[in-house]
């Protein structure tokens, strides 16, 4: 599909916890494939001092009813004005951007990890991978136990892991604390990963010492979101590369951590 | 059908309207939202001799109404250009013009001279203000000598249209443009970005790698505009204007203080086809004033 400024309507704004809602955004047009990794550029209207669109991940689409979601974690002014966004509004947004991740093969048993604003596109992955429930695992990290938002739409494609810094929830720790690095790492094929850019770099660093596959998704800071500004680069081994077109997802590999 | 032709020197416009450099690359960016074709012209990324990596990131801090950047010229090099970009853009229907860089004078000279060859390349904006380089770009900007020479030895290698590109970051831009002038230059270009900040109170950090960046969108608009007036009756050829033009409405203030051709660069990245909306609220406006060719509007402000 070509990238396209589209004004969706906004058909749903559900509140998830405290600070995550899940924003169901309704397309004038008709939506060709999308999948986990890809995002969107969102206008943020009439929010004082916001003067670029900000990006989010896709965390599902409907190609039914020709609807896409979001995951907006509230993090500054910004995602906050996007939040108060009420049914029947319209929401600007640049779609769809960047490139996936690259799905696992038939018999790959896969590892998600997803921590803060990242878990959109995990929980997407493990929806449309298409893989036996057995072989995906979901390790979802947060702060506290109020910052996990439901996941019983999910239960069915995977198995699911949590941990809190408090150990309120799950394990206690950080993500990469999480018994599964100690216990089961080995049995896997692929990890995936989106979120706090330290969190990534340390189970990049894991899968390189276990020598498994491992894409990160990157959340650079980004201005046009299309190629055009050359802001969100990431200094790869082979140089600069745009989180927002070469991306947002990079094998760590690829990358000079 | 109002007549929305303009001419810069040699170089005919089918409109007034084109991209301004760094903000969308070879128009290949923008392609998938508009017809480029429909663009009056498309100033591709600042072009240097050799490959060059740009800044580190961070490279972008958001600002009220605008933002810096601190991009650095990241390109690929002339000969890229030359091997693997003009080849295929050699045929869409727009003048592609190459904003020209160096650390050197030699250097731009080389890069004008391969850029010299190509047949459909019918201007260079020569980039003498560039904030975001150590060497070169803006330092020969903001003297009235070092601009003259850099124009002076590119205007030799040179026959087609040549623009300058004039930084905002001087106590007199009328003056730089004369000088300019003075050597040849068939139009000058402005404003380019103005020299910018931002700190992050709570790290005490500046937000950028390189502490200071270019400053563009609405922010700057009422400066260029100033800037575009002051040279427009300064100097006798064409001016080309832009900084912080997001709708039509800006376009033609821009052509009233005296700009016969805009660009559009910062307000891409909220709207890519902001620039054929242009085209066409100038062509509405045209025709609600009862004004048949864009020449009527390009100085026309009445003081
Ligand atoms: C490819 C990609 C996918 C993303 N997916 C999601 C998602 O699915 N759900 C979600 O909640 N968040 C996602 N984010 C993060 C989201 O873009 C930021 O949380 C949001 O831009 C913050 O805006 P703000 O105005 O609330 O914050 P601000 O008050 O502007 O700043 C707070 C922090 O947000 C980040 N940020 C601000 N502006 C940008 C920008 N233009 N680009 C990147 N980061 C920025 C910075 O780290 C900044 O320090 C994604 C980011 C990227 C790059
Ligand atoms: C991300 C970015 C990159 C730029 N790169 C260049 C460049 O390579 N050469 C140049 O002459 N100007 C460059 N500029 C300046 C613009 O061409 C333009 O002069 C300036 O941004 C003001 O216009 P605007 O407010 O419409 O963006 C750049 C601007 C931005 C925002
Ligand atoms: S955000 Fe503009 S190039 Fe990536």
């Amino acid at each position: 599909m070509k990238k396209t400024v589209i004004d969706f309507v906004l058909l749903e704004n559900k509140q998830l916890n405290k600070d995550n809602f899940q924003l169901v955004l309704q397309s004038p047009i008709l939506l060709s494939d999308i999948f986990p990794g890809q995002f969107t550029n969102v206008e943020i209207k009439d929010a004082k001092d916001i003067f670029l669109r900000r990006p989010f991940s896709v965390l599902d689409i409907n190609y039914q009813q020709q609807t896409i979601s979001l995951l907006v974690k509230i993090l500054g002014k910004g995602s906050k004005k996007l939040t108060e966004t009420i049914p029947g509004q319209t929401v600007s947004a640049i779609f769809p951007l960047g490139k996936s991740f690259t799905l696992p093969q038939k018999n790959d048993k896969i590892l998600l990890i997803g921590g803060g604003s990242g878990v959109a596109p995990m929980l997407f992955l493990s929806k449309i991978c298409g893989l036996n429930p057995d072989y995906v695992h979901i390790l979802i990290g947060a702060k506290t136990k109020s910052d996990h938002i439901g996941i019983s739409d999910y239960k069915q494609y995977g198995q699911f892991y949590f941990s809190t810094e408090d150990g309120s929830f799950g394990e206690k720790g950080y993500v990469t604390n999480h018994s599964i690095f100690t216990t089961q790492i080995e049995r896997f094929d692929k990890i995936y990963t989106c979120g706090p850019v330290l969190m990534m770099k340390a189970i990049g660093k894991i899968a390189k010492e276990k020598n498994i596959f491992c894409e990160v998704s990157l959340e650079n800071m980004m201005a046009c979101g299309f190629g055009a500004c050359l802001c969100c680069v990431e200094d790869t081994k082979a140089g600069h590369k745009c989180v927002c077109t070469d991306g947002p997802v990079f094998n760590v590999n690829d990358l000079k951590w | 059908m109002v007549d929305l032709r303009v001419k810069i020197h040699n170089l005919f416009l089918k409109n007034p309207v084109m991209t301004a450099s760094g903000t969308c690359g070879f128009g290949e960016e923008i392609a998938d939202f508009i017809n480029l074709s429909e663009l009056g012209g498309i100033v591709v990324k600042g072009t240097t001799l050799n490959h060059r990596e740009g800044n580190a990131y961070p490279r972008m801090a958001e600002t009220p109404s605008g933002m810096l950047n601190a991009v650095g010229l990241q390109n690929k090099g002339v000969d890229n250009f030359i091997d693997n970009i003009y080849p295929n853009i050699k045929d869409i229907d727009t003048h592609f013009i190459v904003n020209v860089n160096g650390s050197t004078i030699e250097e731009y000279v080389t890069v004008t001279e391969k850029i010299n060859k190509l047949d459909k390349i019918s201007a260079i904006e020569l980039n003498i203000s560039c904030p975001n380089v150590k060497e070169g770009g803006m330092s020969f900007g903001v003297s009235c000598q070092s601009a003259e020479a850099v124009v002076k030895a590119v205007r030799k290698v040179y026959d087609k249209t040549l623009i300058v590109k004039l930084s905002p970051n001087v106590t007199n831009i009328a003056e730089i443009a004369k000088a300019v002038e003075g050597q040849g230059a068939d139009s000058v270009s402005l404003i380019n970005t103005l020299l910018a900040m931002a700190v992050n109170a709570e790290t005490r950090k500046p937000v950028l790698s390189t502490i200071t960046g270019g400053l563009s969108g609405p922010a700057v608009k009422p400066v260029a505009l100033r800037m575009v007036w002051q040279v427009y009756n300064a100097v006798k050829i064409p001016v080309i204007g832009m900084g912080g033009i997001m709708n039509a409405t800006d376009a033609i203030e821009f052509m009233l203080a005296g700009a016969s051709a805009i660009q559009v660069g910062t307000a891409l990245f909220i709207d890519p086809t902001t620039p054929v909306k242009i085209v066409k609220g100038i062509s509405e406006y045209m025709e609600k004033h009862n004004i048949q060719s864009v020449d009527e509007l390009i100085g026309g402000l009445q003081c």
